[in-house]
C-alpha cells in the first residue's frame, strides 16, 4: 500500500494526535537549531558558544524564549495596531503550515494503526508548499509596512523582493524533478527515487534549488533584509517580545522546512542512504524518521556553515544574480530535462539521445565562449576611457596616483 | 599655487611601494575552486582548540607587568614606605589620587623621616591605569598587582582608602605606628639598609 493510499485511512484522533507531533517537534527542532547554530558557528570562529545553561549550553535557546515573553511589548505609535499584530502570526502560521505534506516515514505502527508520518497528501503537494511558502512573505511585507518607520519598511520590500524573486528560480527547479517524478505528490516523489536520488539524475537543479532555498528564507550570504549595518534588524526592527520572538521561530522554522522540502524532493526523503535499505525496517518502520532527520539537519548544517563563511553580498548583485543567471540557467535547463524525458519516453534510439547531448553541450561550450570573448572586449574598453576626467567636480589628483590610475 | 602644497612623490610612498598600488590595480577574482577554499578553513577551524577562557572558573595569568590595582608598600620593619608627598596625585592625569600628609610624631611613627600619608585615597571610577602616578613616586611607595577584578556596585565602595591599598604585613614586620629602627635615620631606610625589625620597635608578626 502507498504511503497516500495509508494515510487517507487515517482516523480523526491519528491525524489529530500527528498535527500535534508535527507541531511539537517543528518547535523543539527549532530551539534545538539555534543552539546548534550557535554552537558550530561559535567552533568555526574558535569560540565555544553558549555554554552555561544546562549541559553544553542546550537550554539556552529556552531561556531565551523566557526572557523574550517577559519583555516589554511594545507597539509604536505610528503603527498600524492590527496589521502589526497580525503580521508575526501569518509568518509563524505559513512556515508550519509546509510541514504537514513532507512525508517523514514510510509506512509505520501508529499506537495500533498502520499508517505513515505525513499530515496528509495532496496530489499538488509541492506547489502547496510553494503557496503556504509565498503566503509568509506577506507576514514581512505587512510587517515592514506596519512599523510606520523608515528601516522596517526598506528592510521589508527588500526581503520580499528577494524571497519572490528566489521563489521563481525556486518553482523553475522543481519542475524537473515533478517531469521526472511525474507527479507533485510528495510521498510519491520519494518514492520514484527508489533507485536514484535526483540529487544525482538532476544534480543542475539540486544545486538552483540548494542556492535559492538559501536566499528564500533570508539567511546569510543572502541575508539582505537584516542587513544590520544598513536596516538595523530589517523588518522586525520595531518588534519585541514575544511578536519578535515569532519572527525568530518562523525564520528557523523555515529552514527546517526548505531543508526537509529538499531532503523530500532531492535526497530521497526518508529513505536511507543507498546500500543501507535493510535499516527501513528497523523498529516497525520508525527508523526512518532517524534517516528523514539526518539529511534533514545535513542541510541544516549546510546553511549554518554558509553563515560561517560567506560575506553578504551586495543587494544588486544578489538580484542580478537570481534573475539573470539562476532563472535561465533553470529555464535551459528545464528545457534540456524535458526533451530528455520525451526523447526516453517515445523510446527513441540511443544514438539520437546521444546526439542531443551532444548538440546541447556544443551549444553550450559555444555560448559560453562568445561570452567571455564579449566580456573580454568589454573589459579591454573600459581600460581605454581615460579616468581622469568624471564628469562631477573631483579634487586634484597628484601625478603619480593619476598614472597608476589610467594603467 | 596648488602646486606648492602637494607632497613629493617620494612622500607618497604610492611610487615604491607595491602595496599601496594595490587597492588602485583591477584585481582579476580569485578562481571558483579557490573561493570554495574558504569553505575548508571554517570547516577546520571546527575541530581547533577553542580559545576561550571560562573566566569565572579560570583564571589566566595577567601579563607580568599588567596594571592592575595600586598597592601602598612597606619597608621590611612594617613601617609605611608613603611620605605624603603628593607626586602621585600630581602626576594623575584623571585626578583620581587624593592624599593629605601629616607629621609623623615621637611616639606614633608610621613611617621613615618627617612625612606620612595621613589620608590616601584612589578612585577607581576615574583611575585610567596608565601608571604615571608609580613612575612619580620617590620612594617607591606604590606600585600596582596584577588584580584586575575591581567591578563593584556602588560609587563608594570604588574609592579606595588607605586601609584598602595598604599591602600586607609579612613575617617579621610589626604594625605602625612604632619607633624607626634603632640609629637609623630615613637614608639608611631608601638606601636597603634596614631588612627587618629590631625587638625595640614592637612585637614581630609571626608567619
Amino acid at each position: 500500500m502507498t504511503n497516500a493510499e495509508l494515510i487517507s485511512q487515517d482516523p480523526g484522533w491519528v491525524i489529530a494526535l500527528k498535527g500535534l507531533i508535527i507541531f511539537a517537534v517543528c518547535v523543539f527542532l527549532t530551539i534545538m537549531s539555534v543552539w546548534g547554530e550557535r554552537r558550530i558557528v561559535a567552533r568555526m570562529q574558535q569560540r565555544s558558544g553558549p555554554n552555561r545553561v544546562g549541559k553544553f549550553g542546550l537550554l539556552q535557546a529556552l531561556v531565551d524564549g523566557v526572557k523574550l515573553a517577559l519583555k516589554e511589548d511594545l507597539i509604536p505609535k505610528s503603527a498600524d495596531r492590527i496589521v502589526f499584530v497580525i503580521a508575526p502570526i501569518i509568518s509563524t502560521t505559513a512556515c508550519f503550515m509546509a510541514f504537514a505534506v513532507i512525508p517523514m516515514t514510510g509506512p509505520v505502527n501508529f499506537f495500533g494503526q498502520q499508517t505513515a508520518m505525513q499530515l496528509t497528501d495532496l496530489s499538488v503537494g509541492v506547489l502547496y508548499i510553494l503557496a503556504v511558502a509565498s503566503f509568509g512573505v506577506y507576514g514581512i511585507v505587512l510587517a515592514g509596512w506596519s512599523s510606520g518607520s523608515t528601516y522596517p519598511l526598506l528592510g521589508g520590500l527588500r526581503s520580499s523582493a528577494q524571497v519572490i524573486s528566489y521563489e521563481v528560480a525556486m518553482g523553475l527547479s522543481l519542475v524537473a524533478v515533478f517531469i521526472y517524478a511525474g507527479s507533485m505528490s510528495t510521498s510519491e516523489i520519494v518514492a520514484a527515487q527508489q533507485q536514484w536520488w535526483y540529487a544525482v539524475v538532476l544534480f543542475p537543479s539540486f544545486v538552483i534549488y540548494s542556492i535559492s532555498m538559501v536566499g528564500e528564507t533570508n539567511r546569510a550570504p543572502f541575508d539582505l533584509a537584516e542587513a544590520e549595518g544598513e536596516l538595523v534588524g530589517g523588518f522586525h526592527t520595531e518588534y519585541s517580545s514575544l511578536k519578535f520572538a515569532l519572527f525568530f521561530l518562523s525564520e528557523y522554522v523555515n529552514i527546517i522546512a526548505v531543508s526537509a522540502l529538499a531532503t523530500t524532493l532531492f535526497l530521497g526523503g526518508y529513505r536511507a542512504l543507498p546500500g543501507l535499505g535493510f535499516t527501513e525496517q528497523w523498529l516497525g518502520g520508525w527508523f526512518t524518521l532517524v534517516w528523514f532527520f539526518i539529511k534533514v539537519l545535513a542541510f541544516f548544517f549546510v546553511f549554518v556553515w554558509l553563515r560561517g563563511t560567506l560575506p553578504r553580498l551586495r543587494y544588486d548583485q544578489f538580484m542580478k544574480f537570481g534573475w539573470k543567471v539562476l532563472i535561465p540557467f533553470s529555464l535551459a535547463w528545464i528545457l534540456v530535462v524535458a526533451s530528455l524525458r520525451l526523447l526516453s519516453q517515445e523510446n527513441a534510439p540511443r544514438a539520437v539521445i546521444f546526439a542531443f547531448v551532444f548538440t546541447v553541450a556544443l551549444l553550450y561550450l559555444v555560448g559560453t565562449s562568445l561570452f567571455e570573448r564579449h566580456k573580454e572586449k568589454i573589459a579591454k574598453q573600459a581600460k581605454i576611457v581615460n579616468a581622469s576626467e568624471p564628469n562631477f567636480p573631483v579634487p586634484a589628483i597628484p601625478n603619480s596616483r593619476a598614472e597608476q590610475l589610467n594603467g | 599655487m596648488a602646486d606648492e602644497i602637494l607632497p613629493r612623490n617620494e612622500d607618497f610612498g604610492l611610487a615604491k611601494s607595491d602595496q599601496a598600488k594595490a587597492p588602485i590595480t583591477d584585481h582579476e577574482s580569485a578562481s571558483f575552486g579557490k573561493q570554495l577554499l574558504g569553505f575548508w578553513v571554517t570547516f577546520r577551524t571546527m575541530f581547533k582548540k577553542v580559545n576561550t577562557v571560562q573566566y569565572p572558573e579560570v583564571k589566566e595569568p595577567t601579563a607580568e607587568r599588567f596594571h592592575g590595582r595600586h598597592q601602598l608598600n612597606r619597608h621590611p620593619d612594617g613601617l609605611e614606605k608613603c611620605i605624603g608627598c603628593e607626586l602621585c596625585a600630581w602626576a594623575c592625569p584623571a585626578d583620581a589620587i587624593y592624599v593629605e600628609g601629616a607629621d609623623n610624631k615621637e611616639g606614633e611613627q608610621y613611617s621613615p623621616g618627617e612625612r606620612y600619608g595621613k589620608v590616601y585615597q584612589i578612585n577607581y571610577l576615574r583611575c585610567i591605569f596608565c601608571g604615571l602616578c608609580i613612575e612619580a613616586c620617590p620612594t617607591r611607595a606604590l606600585t600596582m598587582t596584577n588584580e584586575y577584578e575591581l567591578a563593584d556596585s556602588t560609587r563608594g565602595k570604588l574609592i579606595f582608602e588607605k586601609d584598602d591599598l595598604l599591602g600586607p604585613l609579612r613575617a617579621g614586620m610589626v604594625p605602625p605606628p612604632h619607633p624607626m629602627y634603632p640609629n637609623t635615620d630615613d637614608g639608611n631606610y631608601y638606601r636597603g639598609e634596614v631588612t627587618g625589625s629590631h625587638p625595640s620597635q614592637g612585637v614581630a608578626i609571626n608567619d
